[in-house]
């Protein structure tokens, strides 16, 4: 039979269709259901088409200002991790030193750990010190753990980078800032883009961590963790879908700029 | 995206991670690669490592949270939560193991589609593998509420086919319901970390040269040979990393039990919150969370030896 032949010689097409469709169907029902009209507090059945959600994004009380925090805090903890996890990278890859090893362990572990563990022994750690939990231990909970992120991303890229172009520009006199700023950090780049945009990522989505040391702060994950048990306003499903589209555009933009530029230095 | 999309493969590093170069080093130049780790090591010190010291230290106290808690060197606790929570933790690791075997099983044609199969298409597909990271995961569970909600599609669907009732033959599932059952919950944290699944099978399926299959084809071995002599023993190191990956965190993981289970299918990460932020138990929570540690740690290291591919770290 033909169609049973097809089937079978695109086995893995459909396998790893079916595959994508599963990942992606939480999405459409999100993005579904931010044009929803739900009739208790809860937006989890649907009942008619409605725009009011995407009139008042903010019409959620607290949801734009946990969103706000949680922005703010990504930022700084993605700053931080980048700056310290790019450092760890490069004296990592660049030299040879005592205590290599465990060095590499303390980067390793924090990745190999479940998140509630990290989260319930930094809990312990403020308490025994009499921390005031809020803004500035999750600041200080997602640097700790954007870090070993950042380090494995870069460490990527800087393992694969010719250590020779930079014995090249010392040989053409360029100082150790000069050759840092004009030949090492450029070719880096990629590898340090990657690693901040993970730790953003990973600090903005984070909710484990967060929900042990942020006292009474409400950052979005945990705006949403509240909004599970008292009521989900429509308007989470219009920033979940906002954001969904904002990254996508995103991504697609700079595929576009990145294709172009191979073009044009294909032609040129 | 042209069909000249496709990168070259990448050149072979120059350096290993064993070897870095050799330096004629001044005093000064030696103490770099401290000054440059200095920060960021001080900083996994004091927030990663001191807590976990902290919390050995706090699983051996006793006392109470009025009177203030004392070192006893109390390791009867130990003892106590495991008798008492040992099926949470066993149900923890059952569920994360399934849903790791689950996510090898549905990703590995994904990431093998991505490789090999998926031509000017590949950027688009990996941008699609991505995309939902993109949506909160809290919201994202949270939709999984709707699609598996009782009378929804996935619910009529199972009824129709009359899968439901071998399921709930099986456990899996309770009468007409799959919201608030195991399968929920195991559904959940596969969804939730598949992807960590996949990016890393993609890259080291990716890696390997096509020329291989060739030759493999050449030499008479059919497709399914290829694929189980070639392709599969050389993608192994994605295979380790994709489910360790998965594993550590679902092991650990509460949300989805929370929001998809019910209180049958409680993980041990729920009791661990419960202790420290509801019960305010702080040795018994400390104590759960060390043996959580323990025991994932066990495990990773076992698996790591079993596999072989102990430079991954």
């Amino acid at each position: 039979m033909a169609a049973t032949r097809w089937i079978r010689r695109n086995l893995v097409v459909i396998a790893g269709v079916l595959t994508l469709a599963y990942m992606i169907v939480p999405n459409v029902v999100v993005m579904v259901f931010s044009f929803n009209k739900p009739a208790g507090r809860f937006n989890y059945a649907w009942q008619h088409f409605s725009l009011d959600a995407w009139k008042s994004p903010c019409g959620a009380a607290g949801l734009c200002d946990s969103l706000g925090l949680s922005l703010q805090i990504a930022v700084w903890a993605t700053l931080a991790a980048t700056v310290l996890g790019t450092m760890i990278a490069f004296a990592l890859v660049r030299y040879r030193f005592h205590g290599r090893g465990p060095v590499n362990s303390l980067i390793f572990l924090p990745m190999a750990m479940p998140e509630v563990v990290m989260a319930a022994s930094l809990l312990t750690l403020f308490l025994n010190l009499g921390a005031q939990l809020g803004y500035v231990t999750i600041l200080i909970a997602h640097i700790m753990f954007c870090l070993s992120f950042v380090v494995t991303a870069v460490k990527a890229r800087v393992l694969s980078m010719d250590p020779r172009l930079e014995e090249a520009a010392r040989d053409l006199y360029a100082g150790p800032v000069q050759t840092f700023v004009r030949v090492t950090l450029p070719i880096a780049a990629p590898g340090i883009v990657a690693g901040a945009l993970l730790a953003f990522a990973l600090s903005f989505d984070d909710f484990i961590i967060t929900n042990f040391n942020a006292g009474s702060t409400v950052t979005f994950p945990m705006f949403v963790w509240g909004s599970a048990q008292r009521g989900t306003p429509v308007q989470i499903n219009v920033i979940g879908t906002a954001m969904f589209i904002i990254a996508v555009a995103l991504v697609v933009g700079g595929q576009l700029i990145s294709n172009r530029r191979k073009k044009t230095a294909a032609t040129a | 995206m042209t069909a000249t999309a496709a990168p070259p493969a990448a050149p072979t590093p120059p350096l290993s991670d064993a070897e870095p170069p050799v330096r004629k080093a001044s005093r000064r130049k030696r103490l770099v690669p401290y000054w440059l780790l200095l920060p960021g090591i001080l900083w996994l010190l004091i927030f990663f490592v001191a807590p976990l010291v902290y919390q050995a230290s706090t699983s051996v106290q006793t006392g109470s949270l009025e009177k203030g808690f004392q070192v006893t060197w109390h390791f009867q606790t130990y003892w106590d939560v495991l008798q008492q929570y040992y099926p949470q933790f066993l149900r923890s690791l059952l569920y994360a193991a399934t849903a790791t075997v689950l996510c090898l099983l549905i990703g590995y044609p994904l990431a093998y589609l991505i490789a090999f199969r998926a031509g000017r298409w590949r950027n688009l597909l990996l941008v699609l593998v991505i995309a939902p990271f993109f949506t909160s995961f809290l919201i994202r569970t949270l939709a999984w509420k709707t699609i598996l909600a009782d009378g929804g599609p996935v619910v009529s669907v199972l009824n129709n086919l009359h899968i439901i009732d071998v399921t709930s033959w099986l456990g899996w599932t309770t009468g007409d319901r799959v919201l608030a059952t195991p399968m929920a919950v195991v559904c959940g944290l596969t969804y939730n970390f598949l992807p960590f699944m996949v990016l890393p099978l993609y890259t080291s399926l990716e890696r390997i040269d096509g020329r291989l299959h060739e030759a493999a084809g050449d030499l008479y071995a059919r497709p399914f040979t290829v694929f189980r002599k070639v392709t599969f023993p050389l993608s192994l190191p994605g295979v380790v990393s994709g489910t360790l990956l998965t594993f550590i965190p679902s092991s650990g993981d509460y949300v989805n039990a929370e929001l998809l289970g019910s209180a049958d299918t409680k993980m041990i990460g729920s009791v661990i919150q419960s202790q420290f932020l509801r019960v305010l138990d702080y040795p018994a929570a400390a104590a759960l969370s060390f043996i959580l540690m323990a025991v994932v740690l066990g495990m990773v290291t076992f698996y790591i030896r079993r596999a072989g591919t102990e430079e991954l770290l």
